[in-house]
Order: structure tokens, then C-alpha cells, then sequence
């Protein structure tokens, strides 16, 4: 599926911050993730075609950075934070409790395809540790129950 | 997300606008908005830049460099554009400081921007945030278009004739992007890898321009020694350590937060009495007191006052202003096991000793942890790290290996306790404590 | 600038300033070791190998991006520094799979030698290593992911150097890795470089991989016989049933004039020597049917034949073409056998470029052709035509890394836009077929700007073009065969008028120079000297020669058919195939050919006689540039001779006196004994010397070296040093014809080959690597599409 009419947009209107095309590529990147989920090998090439950049270039690019997806994702993307303050305010048990609830380990997607769950560094929730995002919003302070209870509002 | 902590010994000054509703342009200008920036345009960029060094104000990202030193590095006349870059890629683990600054005072890092700009004759900001804040994305955006409503951005702000453009660009996720050089990279929009330095960004930075880089702490102090003068910056400090600093207190401590406190404070006043102590009643056992990368400081150790130079001299730094507090239930193994799995994951892969240290770091911690070390695991662990400090291409491998030096320097004993096929000691313990 | 006084390990030396450390340190003979310093290529301070101590640094430092400074005070050999090169092998080699005893680059690994030299012997690591399959990322490059350093020498070598940028980075920490640009595959232009570059085996060549050990190989530097721009590449050569067999072609001698360049027909391509198809014995029609004959056999009737037609007919009932793949000397025997022995000055051969009109024209500007190593430091360059980047690839890597490197101007005119474009200063698109009128304008001829000027290219964008090319001194001129006859000369008389300026002429095949230096055409003798004015080779020949002008190959086709030309003698060409001849046109005719391949042309022979090629035999090259080097014989295949043999055999079989051919006898005799009894490397230098001095007993006609005495002595601009020749050395030849407007040139026969990067005339087809890259279905098809295959 080429790059929709309104994706092609939101890349474009990038354009006049910067002094050339390619550093709009993570944000063109995020455009479309954040329509489709996910990047694909298509939708890569359709983002280098755009900004003029190589496909091995633009791979190299959104293989290194930790929030773009290359492979598919369920609707709702739960990023489980797992450095230090997290861990020791209780991240094991959060873990624990969320694989065993969505039946999925870190790193997969559930079978129902709702979420997929993945362990991320340091969300700078420190002091409200341990936390978790779920797509964009922050969840803080949790623990299993409380986790458990916020993953209910995404369907 | 106002739920702020405070403490009667906390001297507001970055903070002195945190939960007032400072995010509304009106509100801000109420609280002394955009005066440091028509100061700046009326006294020029030499006195600015004088300001900034008597205030003896050094980066909150980390290395401490001194900012007006950093400013006055850039060439006056350059071929290319000049770039002011905040540095908003705050991931340090066990540091939250400027996640709070974007959420209750965006416009003051907006003003710090478009001060160093005036200082260095650059026309054009970037303010970099990490792709984990997305939900500050909004924050931020708005505070921009209100800015450029007013006029205070954009063509002739303030009517001084002066040009000056700041835009928002978002991360996605790459502690190595903290990196000032990395920024640079991943802003052009490349792969989030260091540059060679010399040439330093001052000279030759974004899109091969002069280029300023600070933090967001550190831009977002700006206005505020603009407005108070150098010197009464500096006298809140101690001798070289300029001002206040925000310290996030994170871990086992009954009252976490992130607390603004004068540079030189004591840290195990700030456990004790700003903390509210250990939770739980248990006993202090370690404190990493400035993000995950910098040496852990024993129990015994933290009757030291949280500045440079202090605490470089107790053997530790004070590094991004990140303290994690750990009680008497943390294993000193699993913890080191931890951040190497942070700086394992985050090395950009760009050189041999970060790369190949922190995966081989991390397999020998795994395993250890899980009970399958062996002795000469120890000293290994050791040589590995001592062998990559100093000796990476940025500081990330530094960073790795300095906690593992300190943690099995300090810890020796509860390494031993892990030998040969025992379990954790701590988790042995806690899960004895589960009723069946 | 003044030197910049520095110390390193107690030695004072003063290296200019910008020097960095570890090309200084190199310079007293001081090895910091790396692997991802390379000269030439980008800085990336990434492999940690070559960290120094500098006194009042607290930290080491490394030696590959740090610029020396006044009065730095450097260690290298300090026990801090050793332990940190120490670590960093350890740290290395915790990933890299120990997989040496079948690795094609054990024996020739850096990180092998380096952890020889500096390393631990003792693996700390007891956890699992990081495992990836292989991936094959074309027919000829496989990369290896676990072997695999990070150096990024492939990276920087496929964008900087080769302008492909085929290969990046992806991934991050201990998972990242070399991707290829299509993230698992390659499309490139295949050269290899990526492979020879890598300093361990994580990038491996499909065809040499696993098939010998290095160690088992002979390695012998000689001269690729693709196309013309005279590429030393290294034969790895191992014995086999029939003699030899070349398994590989690397650049690992970096002496030569390509520096670290190769593409991949020099790298690959050798492999048509030892294609099925060859012919392995000579063959004589009888009855229709090419049937297998002794060497002896096949002489005499050659010889019994000819001598019928000469005697019954005379010389100019024969004809001679010769080869652009033959060595200087066979081409030279080859028309001296013509005109002395056959008594005709029918000669010629493919011709590819009007190296006539270029010699003639040079008349006019002594000692201005430029060398292909001047073609890398030339300040600016102008290129006319042609597109070096399929058809010269060195050529197009020279000036690339020229413009990159040294920051020299590049000036291109072309009818396409060529990919060297994108290095050029200025890039000007003129109507396919207006080169000629290009010529006349810089000439002067403000009229012929009619023919060229378009769209976005005005007069007075010319006009400027000429000003701003008339203001380069030491300008390159390079042209293709889209300049021909007297548009040379305008072209030369435009850079006659430039201090310093010099040209290259662009032929195809790799000895297209040599053939014409060497005299194939048939109104002219060796060195472009016209066949009425040849007294001093009718002096040296001790015979008369015929002095008209003998007729060119369409004429002489255009005699056999109607009867007039009764026999043919064709070395190493394939005109049947090359200008499209009707076969039935020479099927009256007499034909003897030397080749490998039953080709178009061999087919028509009644006498076919099984040739060697440049890779086995002995002599010289020039390549388009002029620069003479030397063909090493990478090995005897016992079942075919070098065309300079058979050529001897069929002249003594005509009962004609070798020593009037080969003058064998006429170098003094010395004692080789004791140096013959020492070892190799004493006696090879010896035998250099000797030779060069000519004290080397030519005891034998079929010595080529012999012919190259004769040729140096009598061929104008082809007096070099001898010694640095027969050491490998190029060495640049002139033209010195100095008779411009007597010389006939006759721009119809010229031919230019087209050649891609993955063809190489008939050659090409017989290679099985080329085939297998231009059959490569990953390739995607619009980019097979715009390049057309001609073979």
C-alpha cells in the first residue's frame, strides 16, 4: 500500500524545519507507524523514495532506534520499563503478572492481537516507579493489580 | 501529572514555576516570562555570554562541562548557519529530572534556547525530547505556537530585529542519542552514532554548522541567571558549582521525587531528611548518585556533599543527578546484572570494546545471577570493565563499565555468595518469606 | 606548512603538519596496529586497536584521528598500551567464532596476525558466542555475519571508494550488522573490493571460497587481460592435472597503478581459462569436419599452405589480423612475420580507438599523454565522451578517488549522463554523435556551438565552459572513440594551448594500445611509423619489406570474396562476430586461427591451433594510457602454446631463419651459476637486473624478452627503464610519431567493444562469474535492462 494521501502530508509538512529532506526520516517514520502500526519493507521503500534517501540507509536508520517497529504490532503497544528504579521497585512481579494475564512473553503479541508487550529502558518515571507505557499514555506508581487494571481500557 | 513533591530545603529555581500552570504562556509571563530574552537582546551577546560564566553554571547533562565556556566557542563569523541544540534525550536510568521541566515549564526551555542563540548569533533551535516523552509532544507544541502567536519567535521577535526560529523534533528511542555528537547524527536524521571529535560541535556541528548543545536543565536554568545576574546564581552553589541542581530521587527511599537542592548538598541528608529515610524501616544499603553510569557509593560512603568535584573526589560524579536508593533487600549482583542489560541493549554497536564488553558483560552477569558463575567470573567481570574504561569512542562504555568496577570492588563478598550453583542469597531469603 | 617536531618511543621526527599519528608513527617504521584505519578512506576511530599514550593526556588516545601536534611526546609499546591492545583482541575475538582451520582467510587474516602479535592465547569467555547464518548476498559475495569485526572497511570502500554505497549498517550494539542494499541482497557492481578489503573472512568470494588454502597457492602478479586500463591483479595459482589451474584474483599487491582497485572481471574473470569449451589440441578440417592433429601436423600444412599461396599468388594474396589480447611482442612478431616473412602489409586488427590520429596529432605536443597514475593526481580533468564507470573501471576509480581525495576538478561531456557525473565539477549534456563539434568549439570554431547547445545548455554556458578549461593548467583530457580523426586534432590543438596538459585516448581490451603501437594496420610500422619510411627496421631486418600500404580488414574481406585474398592468418580476433561479416564471404579463403574458443571466426579456419592467454604466458601490455607493465606466466597449461611459440614453429616450417625474427643471440653471455644457486628471492633479483642490463643470455627465440629488446630499441617512445619494468613496475611509454598529416587514418573500422562491466567481448562469455552476475535473477530487471549485454 503506497503512502496514503494524509501520510504524505503530515511527512511533507516536516519538510521546511530542516535544511535537507532526510532528516525528516524518524519522524516520516513514526508518521506511518503511527497509521499503520508497523513499517514495512513497502512502506520503507515509499518513505526513501520520498526523502531521497537509499533503502539499506533508511533500514540502518529505523533498525537503530528502539521505538520503531519493523515487524507487525497488536493494536495496543505495552512498553514495561525495566531499568534500575523500575527493577527494584518492582518490575519482576509486574512482569510476572502481565505475561501470565496476556498469555504472551515479553517480546510477543497476544493471540487476540490486542497487545504486544515489550520490555523498554528507562521511561524517566523514576520517582513514580515502577512504570509502563501503554501506546502514549504513562502509567506510574504500579503494581500488578493496578497494572492489570490499566491494560482494561484498551480494547 | 502535578503530583510534586517539596521540601523546605529546596531552593526553587528551575523549579520556582513547577505546579503554578507556567505551561500557559499568560500564566508564564506573570511569572517573569520572556524578560531574560529581551534582557539578552538589550545587552548583547558578549555580556550574556559574561553573565553565564559568572555563574559558574555547568551541563546538567552529565559531563559538567561549563556552559558559558561552551558558548564562547563558537566562532563569531561562520560560512554556515549556527544551531542552538537542547538535548532533551534524558535516558539515563534513575533519571526524571527534565521530563518534569517540559511538563510544568516548557516556555523557560524555549527562553534558555533563544538566549544561547542571541549569545552565539545562531537563528534557528532545535528542541530535541526523547521518543518516551511523546505525551510532553502536546506540551511542548502548544508552548511553541503560543511563542510564535506572541511574536516572541520567528521573524523580529520582540520588535529587536533579531530572527530566531525553535522547533520541536521528536526521538525514538536511543540512549545513545544523549550523546551531544549522536544528537547531531540523529537529528540529521542517521543512525544515532558519535561523531570523531575534534571538531567539536561549537565549530563544526548540525549540518557541519557552529553548534551549541545543552541540556534541557541547563537551558531552562538560563533564564533565570539572566534575570538574577551571574553572581547570585553562582552564590547558591559551592566554588566552581554554580546554582541548584534538580536531584531525582528515586528507589527505596519513603519519598521519591525529583527536588531542586544547591550543589554541595549532603546526600545522605538528602536520603534521610528530604527522602523521609528508607521505606519500610529497612537499612540503607548502597546510592547511585547520578544515573546508573556512576560508581555506586556504599552506605558508609554518603556523608558527602553532592557536587563535581566532591563527589569526584568520594570516587563517584554527580553525573545526570539521578539518585537511586537501594535498601538492604537488593542484590548488589542482579542490580549491576540490570544496568549492564541497560547498557548492553543501548551500546550503538559503533566500536569493539562497548559492543563486545557489554554483551559479554551482560551474558557473564546473567548467568551469574542465575547461579552459574564460577570464580574466576569475578575478577573477569572486573578486567572486562577496567578494560573498556577510557577506551571506547564515547562515554557509553564508560558509563558500563564503571558501575561494574565499583559494584564488584564493594561487593566482592555477595558476588562469592552466588558461587558455584547457589542461588541468590536475597531472593532465596524473599522467597522464604512467601507463605506457600 | 613547517614539519611538526614529534616523538614517539624516544625518536624525534619531524612529519608535515595535518600528518596524523599513525601515518607518522609508520613513517619511522613504528606499526600502530588497526583494523578500521585505511588509508585513503574515512576516519572512524571504531576498532580501539591503535590507542597511544601522548603524555599529558590522561587518557589513551588513538593513533588514527589524532593529527600530531608540536611537540607531542608519544608511546607506543608501554604496558598500559600493549594490555589495551590485548583486551580489545580478547573483547574481539569473545564473538568471533575460532572457525580458522576452514575460514578462507585463515593464513591471511589480520585478526589472526594481530592476536599472534598481540593477543592472549587464553579465551576468558565461557558463555555461548553470538551465532548468525551466512547469507549469500550475490554470486559472488557471501558475508558471514559471526567473523565479522566492524571495522566498516567494506562500507566506506563500496561508498567512498566505488561511489555504490551497496552496503550500510543496521542494527544496534552486539546485534548489529553489515546489511546489503536490498537487506539480503546485493546489487552492486559486483567488484569484490568489499571482500578483499575485509580484514577477516566475514565477506568471502563465491568463487573462491573453500577451495584451497592460501598457503597451497602460488601467488603471481600480472596484468588483467579484460580491458585496457591495465590492472595488476595476483593470480592464485594451483597445480592441477593439466598444468595449473588460477582459482583466484585478488589485488593484494597494491604496487600496481590500480592501487587497491579491481572490479570483478579482474578479480573473477580469469575463470574463462578454464572453461570446458577450450580448445585443447590443434584441430585441421578435412572433409568438412575439424578433426584433432599434432602440432607438428598442423604446422605443416599451415606452412605447406602458405608457401602454395605466396609462391603461386605473392604476399599480397595473404592477410594478417592480429589480436588486442596478444602481448606486445607476439604483436609485434606477428607483423614483422607479415611483412618480412609473407612479404604483405595486409594487417590490421579490431580496431577500438584512432590511436593514428591521436599519435599523429600529438605531433604537435611531445611527451603529453598522461599516465593512468597521473589521472589520480591531475589537478583537473576533462572527459569527452565514453563512460568509464562499465567501460573503464579503473580509469573511473582514478578519478573518483582523485576528486574525492585530492579535490581536483572534474569536467564531463557526455551525450548520457554518466554516472561520473556526480563527481563532476560540471556536467554538460551535449546531442548524441556532437563530440566532434565539441572538439572543433574548444578548438575555436565558435560555429560548431550550433550542434551543441540545447535546452540548458546555451553558447555562452559553452562558451564559459571553454574559458573556465582554458584556465586549468596541467589539465587530463580523456576521450572515448566518439573522437576520431581530425576532431583529435582539433582536441589536441585546444590542449596545446594549455601549459601542462596531457590526454588519454580510450581503447577497449587490454592490449588495443599494444596492437597499435605495435604496427597491426597496413599502412603503418611499429611506433605509428608510416610503412614508406621505415628504413630503420628494413635496416634492422637485414631484408626489404614492401612499402605500399596493405589493405585494412573490411578490404581484405572484401578481397577474399571475391577471390583476390587466398589466405588468412588470424591470431587471437573474432572479426566475424566483432564487425558482423557474412561468413560465406571468406569461404574461399585460406584461414589459420590461434584461440581458445571455437568462435565465430575459428570456426571458418581449416587450421585451428590451441592459444594460451595473457594469463600464461610471458611478455608485455600497454594499456589505453600508454603505461607498460609486465605479464607474468601464472603457469604452463600442457595442452596449449603462447601464439609467440606457434608462430616461431609455423615461421621455422616455412624454412625461414628464426634469428632474423627474434634476435635470441645477440646479448652477451654471463655466469648465472652462483646466483641461479641462491635462494629464489636472491635470484629473481638478480635475474632482474640482469635481464635489464641485457646480460641475460637469450639462449632461446621463444624468450619474449628477446622481442621486448628489439622493440625497445626500434619502437619510438618505448625506450623505459628495464629494470623497473621486468620489478612489476609500470612505466609510461610516449608517442613519438612526429608525422602527423601522412598517416591515413580510416575512423570507419573503428569499433568501440561497449563493454559493461560484466562483459568483456568474447572473453566474457566464457567466464562463468560473469555469466552467473548478468544471470543473477535478484537483479532487478530495470537495471538489466539499461545494461545491454554485447558480447
Amino acid at each position: 500500500m503506497p503512502l496514503s494521501a494524509e501520510e504524505r502530508r503530515e511527512i511533507e509538512a516536516e519538510f521546511p524545519r530542516y535544511p535537507t529532506r532526510r532528516a525528516v526520516c524518524i519522524d516520516a517514520m513514526k508518521i506511518v507507524q503511527r497509521h499503520r502500526g508497523w513499517i514495512s519493507d513497502e512502506s520503507l521503500e515509499d518513505i526513501a523514495q520520498l526523502l531521497e534517501m537509499s533503502l539499506d540507509e533508511l533500514d540502518g536508520v529505523a533498525t537503530f532506534y528502539n521505538l520503531l517497529f519493523r515487524k507487525p504490532v497488536g493494536r495496543h503497544v505495552v512498553l514495561l520499563c525495566d531499568s534500575v528504579s523500575c527493577w527494584i521497585m518492582g518490575y519482576d512481579r509486574l512482569r510476572e503478572r502481565l505475561c501470565s494475564k496476556l498469555g504472551a512473553r515479553l517480546g510477543e503479541t497476544t493471540a487476540d492481537g490486542r497487545f504486544t508487550l515489550l520490555p523498554i529502558v528507562c521511561l524517566g518515571a523514576c520517582d513514580h516507579a515502577p512504570a509502563m507505557m501503554v501506546d502514549e499514555d504513562l502509567h506510574r506508581d504500579l503494581d500488578p493489580e493496578k497494572a492489570e487494571q490499566a491494560l482494561e481500557n484498551y480494547k | 501529572m502535578a503530583d510534586l513533591v517539596s521540601h523546605p530545603d529546596e531552593v526553587k529555581v528551575v523549579s520556582r514555576r513547577f505546579g503554578q500552570g507556567a505551561a500557559n504562556l499568560d500564566r508564564y509571563l506573570e511569572l517573569d516570562g520572556y524578560k531574560a530574552v529581551q534582557k539578552a537582546l538589550s545587552i548583547g551577546p558578549d555580556a550574556v555570554i559574561n553573565e553565564m560564566k559568572a555563574s559558574n553554571l555547568r551541563g546538567r547533562g552529565g559531563a559538567g562541562f561549563p556552559t558559558g565556556m561552551k558558548w564562547s566557542f563558537v566562532p563569531k563569523q561562520a560560512p554556515k548557519p549556527k544551531y542552538v541544540l537542547c538535548n532533551g534525550d534524558e535516558s539515563e536510568p534513575g533519571t526524571c529530572k527534565d521530563r518534569l521541566i517540559l511538563e510544568h515549564d516548557p516556555h523557560s526551555v524555549i527562553e534558555g534556547v533563544v538566549v544561547a542563540g542571541i549569545a552565539v548569533g545562531s537563528h534557528t533551535g532545535y528542541i530535541y525530547i526523547r521518543g518516551e516523552y511523546r505525551y510532553l509532544s502536546e506540551i511542548m507544541q502548544k508552548a511553541l505556537a503560543d511563542a510564535y502567536a506572541r511574536g516572541f519567535l520567528g521573524k523580529n521577535i520582540f520588535g529587536s530585529g533579531y530572527d530566531f526560529d525553535v522547533y520541536w523534533h521528536g526521538g525514538a528511542g536511543a540512549y545513545e542519542v544523549g550523546e551531544e555528537s549522536a544528537l547531531m547524527e540523529s537529528l540529521e536524521g542517521k543512525r544515532g552514532v558519535p561523531r570523531i571529535r575534534p571538531p567539536f560541535p561549537a565549530v563544526v556541528g548540525l549540518w557541519g554548522g557552529p553548534t551549541v548543545i545543552n541540556n534541557v536543565e541547563t537551558l531552562a536554568s538560563v533564564p533565570h541567571i539572566m534575570l538574577g545576574g551571574g553572581e547570585w546564581y553562582a552564590s547558591l552553589g559551592t566554588p566552581k558549582n554554580g546554582g541548584t541542581r534538580l536531584f531525582c530521587l528515586s528507589g527505596h527511599v519513603a519519598k521519591p521525587g525529583v527536588y531542586e537542592l544547591p550543589l554541595g548538598y549532603n546526600l545522605k541528608k538528602m536520603i534521610f531528611e528530604v527522602g523521609g529515610g528508607i521505606r519500610d524501616g529497612n537499612k540503607l544499603k548502597a546510592v547511585t548518585p547520578g544515573g546508573s553510569s556512576t560508581p555506586v557509593l556504599k552506605a558508609d560512603e554518603c556523608d558527602v556533599g553532592m557536587d563535581f568535584d566532591q563527589l569526584m573526589k568520594a570516587g563517584s560524579m554527580l553525573g545526570s543527578g539521578g539518585v537511586v536508593v537501594l535498601d538492604d533487600t537488593t542484590c548488589m549482583v542482579k542490580y549491576l546484572q540490570r544496568i549492564m542489560m541497560f547498557y548492553q541493549h543501548e551500546s550503538c554497536g559503533w566500536c569493539i570494546p562497548c559492543r563486545e564488553g557489554t554483551d559479554w558483560l551482560k551474558k557473564t552477569l546473567n548467568r551469574f545471577h542465575a547461579g552459574g558463575g564460577v570464580e574466576k567470573d569475578i575478577g573477569n567481570i572486573q578486567y572486562l570493565a577496567e578494560n573498556m574504561l577510557g577506551r571506547t569512542f564515547c562515554p557509553l562504555g564508560d558509563a558500563a563499565a564503571m558501575p561494574a568496577i565499583s559494584i564488584v570492588k564493594k561487593y566482592r563478598n555477595e558476588f562469592e555468595d552466588h558461587l558455584n550453583g547457589r542461588p541468590c542469597p536475597l531472593e532465596a531469603k524473599a522467597l522464604e518469606a512467601v507463605p506457600a | 606548512m613547517p614539519d611538526v617536531n614529534i616523538t614517539v618511543d624516544g625518536k624525534k621526527l619531524a612529519v608535515p603538519a595535518g600528518t596524523l599519528l599513525i601515518e607518522a608513527c609508520k613513517s619511522v617504521g613504528i606499526e600502530v596496529p588497526s583494523f578500521c584505519y585505511y588509508p585513503g578512506l574515512s576516519l572512524q576511530g571504531a576498532c580501539r586497536m591503535c590507542l597511544v599514550k601522548i603524555e599529558k593526556m590522561p587518557k589513551l588516545q588513538t593513533a588514527c584521528t589524532t593529527v600530531v601536534t608540536e611537540g607531542m611526546v608519544v608511546s607506543t609499546e608501554i604496558d598500559e598500551v600493549r594490555q589495551a591492545r590485548k583486551a580489545m583482541l580478547e573483547l574481539l575475538l569473545a564473538n568471533h567464532p575460532l572457525d580458522c582451520p576452514v575460514c578462507d582467510a585463515g593464513g591471511e587474516c589480520e585478526l589472526q596476525d594481530m592476536t599472534f602479535s598481540y593477543g592472549a592465547a587464553e579465551s576468558k569467555l565461557i558463555d555461548i558466542k553470538n551465532h548468525k547464518d551466512e547469507q549469500q548476498w550475490s554470486p559472488v559475495v557471501y558475508f558471514d555475519r559471526p567473523r565479522c569485526i566492524m571495522c566498516y572497511r567494506c562500507v566506506r570502500i563500496c561508498g567512498e571508494g566505488m561511489d555504490v554505497w551497496a552496503l550500510g549498517t543496521a542494527n544496534r550494539g552486539s546485534a548489529q550488522l553489515i546489511m546489503p542494499n536490498h537487506s539480503d541482497y546485493l546489487e552492486c557492481e559486483e567488484c569484490g573490493m568489499c571482500i578483499d578489503i575485509c580484514p577477516v573472512g566475514a565477506l568471502t568470494s563465491g568463487a573462491y571460497r573453500y577451495k584451497t588454502r592460501p598457503w597451497e597457492m602460488k601467488h603471481v602478479g600480472t596484468v588483467c587481460t579484460h580491458c585496457a586500463d591495465g590492472c595488476k591483479t595476483t593470480l592464485g595459482v594451483r597445480r592441477s592435472p593439466t598444468g595449473m589451474q588460477i582459482v583466484r584474483g585478488d589485488n593484494r599487491d597494491k604496487s600496481g597503478i590500480n592501487g587497491d582497485f579491481l572490479c570483478i572481471k579482474g578479480r573473477y574473470a580469469f575463470d574463462f581459462a578454464s572453461h570446458d569449451h577450450r580448445i585443447q589440441q590443434p584441430l585441421i578440417r578435412r572433409e568438412g569436419r575439424h578433426v584433432p592433429a599434432s602440432y607438428d601436423q598442423a604446422y605443416e600444412h599451415i606452412a605447406l599452405r602458405l608457401k602454395e599461396i605466396r609462391e603461386q599468388h605473392g604476399g599480397h594474396a595473404i592477410g594478417v589480423i592480429g589480436s588486442t589480447r596478444t602481448s606486445n611482442e607476439e604483436s609485434y612478431l606477428l607483423q614483422k612475420f607479415a611483412r618480412l616473412l609473407l612479404g604483405t602489409n595486409n594487417i590490421d586488427h579490431h580496431r577500438t580507438a584512432d590511436f593514428p590520429s591521436f599519435a599523429g596529432a600529438l605531433a604537435r605536443k611531445k611527451d603529453a599523454t598522461a599516465s593512468m597514475r597521473d589521472v589520480f593526481n591531475a589537478p583537473a580533468i576533462l572527459l569527452i565522451g565514453n563512460d568509464p564507470t562499465e567501460q573503464h573501471p579503473l580509469l573511473a576509480w582514478q578519478i573518483r578517488n582523485n576528486v574525492r581525495l585530492h579535490r581536483a576538478r572534474l569536467y564531463v561531456v557526455n551525450s548520457s549522463p554518466i554516472k561520473l557525473r556526480r563527481q563532476a565539477a560540471s556536467f554538460t549534456q551535449i546531442p548524441a554523435g556532437s563530440e566532434p563539434q565539441l572538439a572543433a568549439f574548444l578548438a575555436g570554431d565558435d560555429s560548431a556551438a550550433n550542434a551543441l547547445a540545447s535546452g540548458e545548455i546555451t553558447r555562452e554556458a559553452l562558451a564559459a565552459l571553454r574559458d573556465k578549461l582554458r584556465g586549468e593548467p596541467n589539465l587530463i583530457i580523456i576521450f572515448g572513440s566518439e573522437l576520431r580523426g581530425s576532431s583529435i586534432d582539433s582536441l589536441v590543438r585546444f590542449g596545446a594551448a594549455i601549459s601542462g596538459a596531457k590526454f588519454v585516448c580510450l581503447g577497449d581490451y587490454a592490449n588495443s594500445r599494444g596492437a597499435a603501437d605495435m604496427g597491426l594496420y597496413p599502412d603503418l610500422l611499429p611506433g605509428y611509423v608510416p610503412v614508406g619510411s621505415g628504413a630503420r627496421f628494413h635496416e634492422e631486418w637485414g631484408a626489404p619489406v614492401p612499402t605500399e600500404p596493405g589493405m585494412n580488414l573490411l578490404q581484405m574481406v572484401d578481397a577474399a570474396k571475391a577471390g583476390r585474398l587466398k589466405a588468412l592468418y588470424i591470431v587471437g580476433a573474432n572479426p566475424v562476430a566483432r564487425y558482423n561479416l557474412d561468413p560465406f564471404a571468406l569461404s574461399k579463403t585460406f584461414i589459420v586461427a590461434h584461440d581458445m574458443f571455437l568462435t565465430e571466426t575459428a570456426l571458418l579456419a581449416e587450421v585451428i591451433l590451441p592459444a594460451a592467454n595473457a594469463y600464461e604466458k610471458s611478455g608485455t601490455f600497454t594499456n589505453t594510457c600508454g603505461d607498460l607493465q609486465l605479464l607474468k606466466k601464472a603457469g604452463d597449461i600442457t595442452t596449449v602454446k603462447s601464439d609467440f611459440e606457434m608462430l616461431l614453429r609455423v615461421a621455422d616450417r616455412l624454412g625461414f631463419d628464426l634469428r632474423q625474427l627474434v634476435p635470441f643471440r645477440q646479448a652477451e653471455r654471463a655466469d648465472l651459476g652462483q646466483s641461479r644457486g641462491a635462494q629464489s628471492g636472491e635470484a629473481d633479483r638478480h635475474a632482474i637486473w640482469l635481464e635489464a642490463h641485457g646480460l641475460e643470455p637469450k639462449l632461446s627465440p621463444f624468450d619474449p624478452i628477446a622481442m621486448l629488446d628489439e622493440i625497445q630499441r626500434l619502437v619510438p617512445g618505448y625506450d623505459v627503464s628495464r629494470v623497473e619494468l621486468l620489478a612489476g613496475n609500470d612505466q609510461h611509454t610516449s608517442i613519438e610519431a612526429g608525422v602527423a598529416s601522412s598517416i591515413a587514418s580510416q575512423p570507419e573500422l573503428i569499433l568501440p567493444a561497449n563493454d559493461t562491466l560484466f562483459t568483456s567481448g568474447t572473453l566474457g562469455r566464457y567466464s562463468r562469474t560473469l555469466n552467473s552476475v548478468i544471470e543473477n535473477p535478484r537483479r532487478a530487471p530495470a537495471d538489466k535492462a539499461d545494461r545491454e549485454v554485447v558480447v
